[in-house]
């Protein structure tokens, strides 16, 4: 642990305003609550949202494991565990059932959250209405009226273009039948994850100054029309190569040299807790 | 006739003193007497008085037209009514609204935007502020669908189709967006978005203003077609005198906020009496 540095990187005050942003956010499910994004050490846009509630929220006894497109051991989520570690000497893991805070970024893990454990999701776009919308007042003004059309116009003109619903990430889903909410770039695959989730789910755009939330039993649907329902990606037909799973969400990686296609499970963590249970470690 | 209603009850719109100014006011143009004013504004504190208690009735299936020049406040009647501005004081009521018994501006904003959706249609003179330019067509049909509560795909598709087939876009570009077209096809989809929940009152701004002749014709016969195909009452917005002409039932004449003369198109056109009307009625070429 850097002893020049404050715990938790943040000054005390700072992590004080974050964490009453982050209560409000809890109170009033799916609506984004503006809060003073600090300066952090890596660049805007490289989940600095994420990272400020994760240091708000860090305390001695916690586990911190952080996802990065659902790899533990990418570039991003190696520096932002240093980083955790370094300014607050605690556990990082990549076991999701022994972590007690996962920060993410794309993914919410396979293994069903607990209720002692707290998801981070980081956010580059909170707002669901900004294709429809580039005003920031205009879209406050239509939050608070529960004006939604614009969003379902987003995805009708999707369905005019493409034939179906092209949203690969960040469905948009209302939450608590009040707010819609952008879900952050998780594929439609974890989305009903968020629905009744046991652990609390936080959300934070640190370029756009913004953190909301979903409580845990909170209701979460997916938009979609009558005749157009929602549906995750299928997964059908697939398995891992390492592991065997099914029913998960996979990478799909081409052999350059066969020119193959096979797929891996994205969530390496779960990939490895499988491995190793076959190997009865 | 199996409407009850006594004739000149039978109105869908009614406007009572509605007024706009822009500015602070001061104790000179705040007295009643309104010869202060030079032109439309205050002298002494710059106060400009868009409108100054305008009224009239809009009856059911007749186009009305407003004339006047520019900064008369023709379009701030329109966009007062579309809620595109909000107006310093006056009462509307529309008789699709709560049996006309509530002054739409009194209402939430919620509620507000019920009667944009289901009351109301305006057709804009840019077609910039009535279309999303970078949305396909169909879906800024469906825009207005989706607002007033339509979650059905294949039914607003269709409406939207219908739509843009009686305003003769042809079929295999309703998938592109705005941006491509030209003016006079923008302001065609204009108008189909405008129609799209069939609302009983249509606001028409300057709709031909900028379009060639030939064009122009061809939006004029649409609005002809469409008023005698779904008999919407319509209030057009027109400094040319022609289209007014060709299309109005009624006119009123503005000048500097205020109706100076009123009538039947026929009569203002033959016989204006007031000195501006008479002015600009010789104008024309």
């Amino acid at each position: 642990m850097n002893p020049l540095s404050n715990y938790a990187f943040l000054d005390e005050s700072s992590k004080r305003e974050i964490r009453r942003a982050t209560l409000k956010a809890i109170s009033i499910p799916g609506y984004q609550v503006p809060f003073a994004s600090r300066e952090m050490p890596i660049a805007r846009g490289w989940g600095t949202g994420g990272l400020q509630l994760t240091l708000s929220l860090v305390g001695k006894g916690d586990r911190v494991k952080v996802i990065d497109q659902g790899a533990d051991e990418s570039v991003n989520a190696v520096n932002i565990k240093k980083l955790v570690s370094s300014t607050t000497g605690v556990e990082v893991t990549e076991f999701t059932a022994s972590a007690s805070l996962i920060q993410s970024r794309h993914r919410i893990p396979e293994e069903p959250l607990q209720a002692d454990q707290i998801l981070i999701l980081q956010v580059p776009i909170p707002e669901p209405l900004r294709l429809y919308e580039r005003s920031e007042a205009a879209t406050r003004k239509l939050h608070s009226e529960k004006e939604y059309s614009g969003a379902y116009l987003i995805l009708f003109e999707q369905i005019m273009r493409y034939g179906r619903v092209s949203t690969g990430a960040d469905h948009p889903v209302m939450v608590n039948d009040r707010y819609v909410m952008a879900p952050s770039p998780i594929p439609r695959f974890d989305n009903p994850k968020m629905d009744s989730s046991d652990a609390l789910i936080l959300l934070g755009a640190g370029r756009e100054k913004k953190i909301y939330a979903v409580p845990p039993h909170t209701r979460v649907v997916s938009l979609d029309f009558k005749d157009h329902p929602f549906e995750i990606e299928s997964v059908e037909g697939r398995c891992c190569r390492l592991c065997g799973a099914t029913g998960v969400y996979f990478d799909e990686l081409q052999d350059n040299e066969t020119g193959e296609t096979f797929y891996q499970c994205n969530d390496t963590a779960h990939c490895l807790s499988l491995m190793n249970a076959e190997d009865g470690v | 006739m199996s409407d009850a209603r006594a004739p000149g009850e039978d109105w869908v719109l009614r406007t009572n003193k509605l007024s706009k100014q822009f500015g602070d006011r001061c104790d000179l143009c705040r007295s009643v007497d309104p010869s202060v004013l030079e032109r439309n504004f205050c002298p002494k504190c710059g106060t400009v008085y868009a409108l100054r208690s305008v009224s009239f009735d809009l009856y059911r299936g007749e186009v009305l037209g407003i004339v006047g020049e520019s900064g008369s406040g023709k379009s701030t009647i329109l966009n007062c009514l579309y809620y595109d501005l909000e107006p310093t004081s006056g009462e509307v009521f529309v008789r699709d609204f709560e049996e006309g018994q509530t002054n739409i501006f009194s209402v939430s904003g919620q509620r507000r935007r019920h009667i944009r959706n289901h009351v109301l249609g305006k057709v804009y003179q840019n077609p910039v502020h009535g279309l999303r330019m970078r949305f396909s067509s169909l879906a800024n049909i469906a825009e207005k669908l989706i607002a007033a509560g339509n979650r059905t795909v294949g039914d607003m598709e269709d409406r939207a189709r219908n739509l843009l087939e009686h305003v003769n876009i042809p079929t295999f570009r309703m998938k592109e967006a705005p941006a491509n077209f030209s003016g006079g096809m923008q302001q065609r989809v204009q108008i189909a978005k405008a129609l799209s929940n069939n609302p009983p009152v249509l606001l028409l701004d300057e709709v031909t203003t900028g379009l060639d002749l030939s064009v122009q014709a061809k939006v004029l016969d649409l609005i002809k077609q469409i008023r005698r195909d779904f008999e919407i009452s319509m209030l057009l917005v027109s400094h040319d005198l022609a289209v007014v002409r060709m299309l109005a039932d009624r006119t009123i004449v503005m000048l500097n906020g205020t109706i100076v003369e009123r009538g039947l198109t026929d009569q203002i056109m033959e016989d204006p009496q007031h000195a501006y009307t008479q002015e600009l009625v010789y104008s024309l070429l």
